[in-house]
């Protein structure tokens, strides 16, 4: 029995948002505030020659202006690349690349400051695309890297010729995903102050205020218990607010120099230079099966359009392999990957992290193999899904599995096994599966710590308030916290006050991306209050004269399970806890189950358990135009357990939303202008106007069935939600597409434009599809070889030399710094007027 | 440049603000009277999380001047639970998850106000169309439909137990 | 946040006050009718006018009234009104579909009928920020040399003097059409096309007087001068002929059923004796051009015999003819030329009175988009 697990409930955030009194970071305002608008660069690729900023400084209310020579230490989210500044130092690298700030008494002077500054740009050649990237090693995007690529990774599980050797035929297909961002509806807010007692203080709307705050230590070379980080609740983050950004180390940056607080909020369309969203990526599938549909061998290449930064693009090349192997049964496997550097802003992690991209490419070409062996979609997913605990070729240790369940409710729910192929031209149905993350396996930087800490606090008042450094971003985690805690103590969630985001105040939480913080921060929470309970438990039997085993937490009370009637309020047990213990206070932290998979680059796709998804898209499809409406979709999601339904709910909606707008509209689309005339390339469209998002009107009806099987590695058996109910959309819906009016779209988004010439390619040559041709020529490096756990292998390959821990990339997790800001002088702050 | 002044209602109170004159109403609430309950996500009208009432009629508070503002009255979301009890729409928000990460909330919350003001039991269709100006990125809408559903059930019982109590 | 840039202010209190103003202020003065096309415009410093002129608290734009058969519509009334107006719904179902597809039920609540007759033109390389714009050197629309400056002077700056400031200069080049000496921004008024297959007139007035001209008149194919209306012409009016017997429509084109500014318009009227014989047709195009396009060739196609499919097939290929997307909106050009045929055949098959179970799917949405209830006023 439970006392809150599975009720559907209020989240305990929600009045605070219904009422509009949710402090988002840019409605905090502080006495003698300042504002900053940064200059962005106007130029794809080009040398900064000189800034002068005379004119700016000598506008009516500036107060300063900051050029990168103000941010000589380099940041970066991942260790391995550290490559941003907070302001250009001495290049730019896209339409948008922050080169100087103005601070200003308020937002209009900042932005008057900003127009009149000049720089001296010597523009240098445009680096476009993949293929220009792999064309042009010169000029480089960034000074790392081979030529213009980023990174290429190249890892081979098991005797992949082999198993193309025993495959009855072999399917090779190229697929492109565009990019697209997230959109979060609030944009990025950063205000920074210093404390009365000299410490710097950050508000941001940020996922990872722990990042932030690492960024921050090292490029203010404060010491890190100098800074405080709190994140306000975001409103949307989606991965958009996971990197430390330049504006936030800017303001904390000008607000030391100046001793005031500082403001900034970007615009829209600054939001789309930040980006770090979806990364455009071509793939070339090449898949050996058996008549029956056994699937026998996988190759798969990925080519990532970067951008100009590194972000987490090494994590989101290796995503992009990852998680092909967790959703069905792949004997042998091989995978490579690249990302290439082009003047365009950084993609990063948006909800799926690089893995929507490669799952739209396997379920489409699934399909077309079904479709080719005559097999029922449905059915070839069916028959070769993985069981519980099962170790993959790659060393993915798995948990529960209920995709089967997933598949069986959809296909019931939306009558597959009598109306596909059975609606009439135009009308189809299709299906796609997919499993994600329950949390990354590994942080961000090398270190054996907890990935999250709870810390309770309860008193005589009967308050429990639990601190955490998670970072609520709508998804509900505070909720989670509350939840959790309630649930061992035999309280409401309502009972507890909930501290998050916070780094002075709550342990470290990583933050809140790749699904982890139901998970990782709920065990933390459950260690916690158990060890509260324990403490309370003992005090209450001696009370109640009765043994421990029998005292019971439910309903706001603290009593005798064979005697219910005796027993105490919960307000009477704490007391009685605090009088024998001394002042209650507990903590919980946790830290997932170390990896199987021991190789190079075998850091990225654990995790202590995946969830599983499948969806049934409807669509019409209009022959004489292309027009696509989808009626109706029916999405089954194996949630482990449901904590709070209605929050789970809200997450599979979501996520039906998101992948919709990414199947059917949304682009990060870029424009270059006729070469003779110009070098410009710009976002085409960075506006919520003209990018696409869908509204009330484009939503379809959602069937959404809960597959409740919990798995031990989740917090009372609960698996993620917010982003894997994502990842079968935008392949459903191509497979939809092809049923109703037999044409394939290879690509993502799925266009009235694409399905027409789909349709006109069908009428003229007799195949109807639209999509990428040839996958580039890159030069793949030498694959690890790791033998698969069936063919005796140990996790590590038989190629590489195994990495002792001394090796790993260190970073610092508190680089030791002097000074505070309190004991310095004004010209070692940089204050330079 | 010097400030303007002007008087108007917000939230049923008469109040009196002195702002920049190209100042919008987005602005002068946020920044001029202490009310930053109304969000903005583009300021160019692409988003609806500005939306607040003027007149009774929903508007973007993004795209009107606050010297347009003078005499007229506005209502925010900061006036909308009118006490210690939440209007049902808010009520109901709440507790079907109609609010995620709360940001677009504001302003849908007082359309649909406007919606229910004008249409007592809209069809899920006039929902759709009533909110098709606010975005949100989050709930996918339909928890978000529902509750307003659910509100009108909840204002109907409210009537009823009124009457009955009379 | 994007701010609006400085401006004085006027908010005359009847008509004759107003032009008087518009006229004391000069052609850097501009009318501000609602506000949601040009506070945007201004936010992202395409129009930067020094002195705005508020036409909401002028009385005599804001009323109805029957005009002979006809009907005269105060030229600040708000699309929502007009969208749920019941003379506008019993006679001029191209109005009422029309006001009630711009934008959003937020914006329409805004928005005015003068105000989305006199939009801006728009484009994808002009319909952005000042920093973006100085990202492509600019536009012939908003040039550099004027540093986004932009006011309704440049409307009536002749073709000759453009021309010499085309070429390869950058700031003075039309990026969707380089080799072009004029603008190809795109006329993207919804009523416009409505308003002109009714048969509209416009009243303008100075404070030198008045004068009524056709619609269709008030436009130019040009994307910088895209209005026949001087900077102290105030848009008052729009007069609206007998419906009687007149049947309309407007269907619209656009990604998602709200927000989007349309990518093809049409708007259409017919007159049906009762043998069924066509006695006056007009087919106006918008989003195609830098004006509503009149498919003049579609009304002799028409007129004089019955609503054929093959009579509509002959006006949609007129209609075609004159569909010339450029790739400076959103959908490719070809798919929206290629649609531009649908639409047209749609909407005749719609007022021939078509089961709409017998249009396409796209055909089924443009017109369940318009049917859908709207909210009644209270």
């Amino acid at each position: 029995m439970s006392n809150v697990v599975g009720k559907p409930r209020r989240r305990v955030d929600g009045r605070a948002k219904v009422l509009g009194q949710t402090r988002f970071a840019d409605d905090l305002s502080f006495p003698r505030m300042l504002h900053c608008r940064l200059l962005r660069s106007p130029h794809p690729h080009a040398n900064i020659r000189g800034i002068d900023t005379a004119r700016a400084l000598a506008h009516p209310g500036v107060k300063a202006v900051l050029t990168g020579n103000d941010f000589p230490i380099p940041f970066g989210i991942l260790p391995v690349s550290q490559d941003e500044h907070a302001l250009c130092t001495d290049k730019v690298r896209f339409v948008g690349d922050p080169v100087a700030a103005v601070i200003a008494v308020d937002e209009d002077a900042a932005q008057e400051g900003v127009d009149l500054l000049q720089v001296d740009y010597e523009p240098l050649r445009t680096i476009s695309d993949p293929e220009d990237a792999l064309q042009n090693p010169e000029p480089k995007v960034q000074a790392y890297g081979k030529g213009n690529l980023h990174k290429t990774v190249a890892m081979e599980f098991g005797d992949l010729e082999k198993g193309f050797a025993e495959a009855d035929q072999i399917f090779e297909d190229t697929f492109f995903f565009q990019g697209n961002t997230h959109l979060a509806l609030e944009q990025h807010a950063t205000v920074a102050h210093v404390d009365p007692d000299g410490k710097l203080v950050v508000y941001s709307s940020t996922q990872t205020p722990h990042y932030l705050h690492r960024a921050l230590t090292k490029v203010l070379g404060l010491p890190a218990a100098h800074i405080r980080v709190v994140a306000q609740p975001n409103g949307g983050g989606f991965g958009g607010k996971s990197d430390p950004f330049n504006h936030e180390i800017v303001v904390a940056k000008a607000s030391m120099m100046l001793g005031r607080p500082v403001k900034i909020c970007l615009s829209r369309e600054e939001v789309f230079y930040c980006h770090r969203g979806r990364h455009p990526v071509q793939m070339r599938f090449k898949t050996g099966v058996k008549k029956d549909g056994t699937l026998t061998a996988v190759h798969l290449q990925t080519l990532l359009d970067g951008g100009a930064y590194g972000s987490y693009g090494v994590a989101s090349t290796l995503y992009t392999g990852a998680l092909q192997t967790v959703t069905y049964h792949i004997p042998t496997y091989k995978f490579e990957g690249a990302r290439a550097f082009t003047n365009k802003p950084p993609c990063g992690p948006k909800r799926g992290h690089g893995t929507p991209q490669p799952r739209f490419g396997q379920e489409v070409q699934l399909d077309k193999i079904a479709v080719a062996l005559g097999i029922d979609p449905a059915d070839i997913r069916l028959q070769q899904l993985l069981t519980d605990g099962a170790v993959t070729a790659n060393f993915m240790k798995l948990g529960t599995i209920g995709l089967r369940e997933c598949i069986e409710k959809v296909v019931e729910g939306s009558g597959w096994r009598q109306r596909r192929g059975k609606l009439g031209y135009g009308r189809g149905l299709g299906i796609a599966c997919s499993s994600y993350l329950c949390g990354a396996g590994l942080p961000i930087y090398w270190n054996e710590l907890p990935h999250s800490g709870v810390q309770l606090r309860l008193d005589r008042s009967g308050g429990v308030t639990a601190f955490c450094g998670a970072t609520e971003i709508g998804q509900g985690s505070d909720d989670v916290l509350a939840l959790c805690v309630a649930e061992v103590l035999g309280i409401e969630p309502f009972d507890v006050r909930v501290v998050t985001g916070d780094t002075d105040l709550g342990p470290v939480d990583l933050g809140s991306y790749s699904s982890r913080v139901t998970l990782m921060m709920g065990h933390a929470a459950i260690q916690a209050a158990e060890r509260a309970r324990e403490m309370i438990a003992v005090s209450v039997a001696k009370k109640l004269e009765i043994p421990r085993e029998r005292v019971v937490f439910a309903e706001r009370r603290v009593f005798d399970s064979e005697n219910p009637e005796n027993g105490v309020p919960f307000r009477d047990a704490v007391i009685l806890g605090e009088a024998e213990h001394g002042t209650l206070g507990t903590v919980g932290s946790y830290k997932p189950p170390p990896s199987l998979a021991k190789y190079k680059s075998g850091g990225v796709g654990p995790s202590p358990t995946y969830s599983y998804t499948a969806a049934v898209i409807e669509v019409e499809v209009d022959p004489q135009t292309g027009w696509i409406e989808i009626p109706k979709i029916w999405i089954g999601h194996d949630i482990g357990r449901s904590l709070n339904p209605i929050l789970v709910r809200g997450q599979v909606e979501g996520s039906v939303y998101m992948g919709l707008g990414e199947a059917l509209m949304e682009e990060q689309a870029f424009r270059r202008l006729p070469h003779k005339r110009s070098g410009a390339l710009v976002h085409k469209m960075p506006s919520m106007l003209e990018y696409k998002s869908p509204t009330t009107l484009e939503m379809p009806d959602v069937v959404t069935y809960l597959i409740e099987n919990p798995d031990g590695a989740g917090p009372f058996g609960a698996k993620e939600v917010g982003q894997g109910p994502l990842l079968p959309i935008m392949p459903a819906l191509a497979n939809a597409v092809f049923d109703a009016v037999g044409v394939r779209v290879d690509e993502v988004p799925i266009t009235p434009e694409k399905i027409l010439a789909a349709l006109d390619l069908k009428r003229r040559t007799g195949v109807g599809r639209v999509g990428p041709g040839k996958f580039p020529e890159v030069p793949w490096p030498e694959p690890a070889k790791v033998p698969t756990p069936w063919e005796g292998g140990d996790g590590r390959a038989t190629n590489e030399t195994p990495r002792r821990r001394d090796q790993r990339p260190q970073a610092p997790i508190a680089p030791e710094v002097p000074l505070g800001i309190g004991n310095r002088t004004q010209a070692e702050r940089g204050v330079s007027r | 440049m010097s400030k303007v002044s002007i008087a108007l209602k917000v939230n049923d109170e008469a109040a009196e603000v002195s702002f920049a004159p190209h100042k919008t109403l987005l602005e002068v609430l946020r920044e001029d009277l202490g009310l930053p309950g109304t969000k903005h996500g583009c300021e160019l009208g692409e988003c609806g999380a500005c939306a607040v009432l003027v007149d009774g009629k929903p508007v973007l508070s993004c795209l009107y001047l606050g010297l347009e503002a003078e005499g007229r009255s506005v209502d925010t979301i900061e006036g909308m639970a009118g006490g210690p009890d939440l209007h049902p729409l808010q009520d109901a928000f709440a507790d079907l998850g109609a609010a995620q990460c709360g940001y677009c909330t504001p302003g849908i919350l007082l359309t649909a106000k406007a919606l229910l003001a004008d249409n007592p039991s809209p069809s899920r269709e006039q929902i759709r169309e009533a909110l098709a100006g606010n975005l949100c990125r989050c709930t996918g809408y339909l928890q978000i439909f529902e509750a307003v559903e659910d509100a009108v059930l909840r204002i109907a019982r409210s009537s009823t137990s009124e009457v009955a109590a009379q | 946040m994007m701010r609006l840039p400085k401006f004085r202010f006027f908010a005359p209190t009847s008509l004759a006050e107003a032009a008087k103003v518009l006229a004391g202020e000069g052609p850097d003065a501009m009318l501000l009718a609602g506000g949601t096309d040009l506070l945007p415009n201004m936010k992202r410093r395409q129009q930067q006018p020094r002195t705005l002129v508020t036409l909401s608290r002028v009385p005599e734009l804001k009323g109805q009234s029957p005009d002979g058969e006809g009907l005269s519509i105060g030229a600040f009334r708000t699309l929502s009104d007009l969208s749920v107006d019941s003379p506008v719904r019993a006679g001029y179902a191209a109005l009422q579909k029309a006001t009630s597809l711009v934008a959003t039920p937020l914006i329409r609540n805004q928005a005015t009928l003068g105000g989305n007759l006199c939009l801006d033109t728009r484009c994808n390389y002009y319909n952005q920020s000042a920093e973006w714009r100085k990202a492509i050197d600019n536009c012939m629309k908003a040039p550099r040399e004027a540093a986004g400056v932009f006011t309704e002077k440049l409307f009536l700056a002749g073709s000759a003097e453009r021309q010499q400031r085309s070429g390869d200069e950058p700031g003075s080049i039309c990026w969707v059409a380089p080799g072009s000496p004029r603008c190809w921004a795109v006329s993207s008024s919804d009523s416009a096309p409505a308003l002109i297959a009714l048969g509209a007139e416009v009243v303008l007035v100075s404070h030198e007087g008045e004068r009524k001209i056709p619609l269709a008149e008030l436009y130019s194919n040009d994307g910088m001068a895209y209005l026949n209306k001087r900077p102290d012409e105030i848009l008052t009016r729009v007069l609206l002929p007998s419906a009687e017997a007149m049947k309309s429509t407007y269907w619209k084109l656009r990604r998602r059923g709200s927000f989007d500014f349309p990518v093809l318009g049409v708007g259409a009227s017919v007159t049906l004796a009762p043998n069924g014989e066509v006695t006056s047709a007009r087919i106006v195009l918008g989003a195609v051009a830098s004006h509503p396009v009149v498919v003049e060739k579609a009304t002799s196609v028409l007129v004089g015999g019955p609503l054929s499919d093959e009579r509509i097939a002959a006006a949609a290929d007129a209609a075609v003819k004159l569909s010339k997307p450029l790739d400076n909106t959103d959908f490719a050009l070809g798919w929206r030329k290629n649609v531009t045929r649908t639409y047209v055949e749609g909407v005749l098959k719609e007022l021939r009175g078509d089961a709409p179970e017998t249009l396409g799917l796209l055909a089924r949405r443009a017109q369940r988009a318009v049917a859908l209830p709207v909210i009644q006023p209270g």
